[in-house]
């Protein structure tokens, strides 16, 4: 009898936990004095670092951005819709901001390195703003910065041969980076250039608040 | 001709070691099975027992495991929701029900060293509190609605989407998943302590195993025909299933709904054949060779007992 009293004074005691714990997680959670257009990743990605070549053939990391804001996205430019579609976003973003914008850069990595040289990415990255560098690697060093971004690419068919069009799968998430170069948000297909501008303002303002 | 064959089989084989590769390296993953597999092999030599099918449901639990976690269905599994859906399935659901239907307790303590098992005889002996959190979670009704809460708690659209970007989020609701699975079967196919009242017990387990099984269907179906994208994580970090995005999303939803609810008829046929083969077992006087040295344990003895 004294034991079943017991037992049940322990099962309590556990749902009061777990409950507790679960108030403490959610608050946890929830605790957002700004508002972001952008979905916060903050503390959940892991901050910028990568091995790659850039578009002047020159090999980069991480480290080499780190003081900017830094966007990064992964696409290939035969890409027919979805990478221009979402460049041109950010352009836009980019020149409503105007001379803010120098803070900022965008970092367009490349899953197609069989047809984009550091030669025809330099061609399109320009083509859309000046901010945008293009990035790309080999497969060890892409499949690498696609793991720690937890993202997936793949080829279609025709794939390697150049002279043949293949579709490449890739993500369509964009990660911005602060300059300490710690993940804080998401970008996905939803957010207007409106949208990125004001979340990059709002970076810039906290991270360098002039006066 | 022979040339062509064996360049075919030598493909093959390629396909076959490229697949069976680690996405993701875990040396925890790698070095927890390996030892749950020596104990048990230890655990048989030193019974003197032969394996038997109780050896093949233990290493096929295991293997099951091993498999989704550590080879190329693990990277399907990150960015295809019917694949992380199959990967729980098999987590959570298959490999822990063929582990705990293996009965391997009294192998596994076999196969642990003596001087283990005096530790924690002696632990247990002088500080009977560490048993309680066992008890606790192993009571038939906490640990069934652990085991629907761990289901609903990781298919949280935001928290889903959280636990697929970072990883050490993923890793922890996949472990959570193995051990809350592994716990669950165990407490329905742990053979009813010695002095218990069998009926009742198994009456208990068969009542928890059908009230898991509503929660999960409601779930189940709820994402099959969920019109929308629940999970927008998916379209963003890349296809890998050439498969429509809903498509994929309501397939997962049914194996949420149908072989996971499947999971408990499974488990509630085991318990009544082994119920059946219990009672029969009482109606027939027992055969014992040696009286003098058998006594029955006293119930609290086992730390599971729960009433």
């Amino acid at each position: 009898m004294q034991d079943l009293e017991r037992d049940r004074r322990g099962k309590w005691l556990f749902l009061t936990l777990a409950l507790s714990w679960l108030v403490i997680f959610t608050s946890g959670c929830s605790k957002q004095s700004v508002h972001w257009n952008a979905t916060d990743i903050s503390g959940i990605m892991a901050p910028l670092t990568f091995n790659l070549t850039d578009e002047h053939d020159r090999a980069v990391t991480g480290m080499d951005y780190r003081g900017h804001i830094v966007l990064l996205y992964f696409g290939y430019t035969f890409c027919p819709d979805v990478c221009p579609q979402t460049l041109t976003r950010l352009a836009t973003a980019l020149n409503s901001l105007g001379k803010q914008a120098e803070d900022v850069q965008v970092l367009f990595v490349s899953v197609d390195p069989n047809r984009d040289t550091p030669a025809v990415l330099n061609k399109y990255v320009r083509y859309f703003s000046p901010r945008i560098i293009g990035l790309t690697g080999t497969q060890s060093q892409l499949k690498a910065v696609t793991k720690r971004y937890r993202v997936a690419y793949s080829y279609g068919k025709g794939y390697p041969d150049k002279n043949s069009y293949y579709e490449v799968n890739h993500s369509a998430s964009v990660y911005v980076f602060d300059p300490k170069g710690n993940a804080r948000l998401l970008i996905d297909q939803q957010e207007s250039s409106d949208q990125i501008a004001a979340d990059l303002k709002q970076l810039i303002l906290e991270s360098s608040p002039r006066t | 001709m022979t040339d062509s064959l064996t360049s075919a089989l030598f493909s093959t084989v390629a396909t076959a070691a490229a697949f069976l590769q680690p996405y993701e390296f875990s040396p925890t993953v790698l070095g927890v099975c390996l030892l749950a597999a020596g104990l048990y092999f230890r655990g048989l030599r030193r019974l003197n027992r032969k394996a038997g099918w109780d050896t093949l449901l233990f290493a096929l639990g295991l293997v099951s495991i091993y498999l989704v976690l550590q080879t190329q269905i693990d990277y399907y599994s990150r960015f295809s929701f019917f694949m992380h859906r199959t990967q729980h399935l098999v987590l959570h659901h298959l490999g822990p029900f063929l582990i705990a239907a293996s009965a391997p307790a009294s192998v596994l303590l076999a196969g642990l060293p003596k001087y283990m098992i005096r530790i924690m005889s002696t632990l247990r002996a002088r500080y009977p509190v560490i048993t309680r959190p066992i008890r606790m979670i192993q009571a038939p009704f906490v640990s069934g609605f652990l085991f629907v809460a761990i289901i609903y708690f990781w298919l949280i659209p935001g928290i889903h989407f959280d636990a697929m970007l970072s990883l050490p989020l993923y890793n922890a609701m996949n472990w959570g998943m193995a051990i809350d699975g592994l716990m669950f079967w165990w407490m329905i196919f742990r053979q009813p302590p010695a002095g218990m009242l069998e009926t009742r017990h198994y009456g208990v387990r068969l009542l928890v195993l059908f009230l898991v099984m509503f929660p999960q269907i409601l779930l189940g179906a709820y994402i099959a025909l969920s019109p929308t994208d629940l999970y927008p994580i998916y379209a963003l970090c890349g296809r890998v299933l050439p498969i429509n995005l809903l498509q994929e999303q309501a397939l997962g939803g049914l194996v949420t709904w149908i072989p996971a609810a499947m999971m408990s008829v499974l488990g509630a046929l085991v318990l009544l054949v082994r119920w059946s083969q219990s009672s029969k077992m009482v109606t027939t006087p027992p055969i014992v060779p040696e009286p003098a040295a058998q006594h029955t344990m006293h119930p609290m003895a086992d730390p599971y007992t729960t009433t």
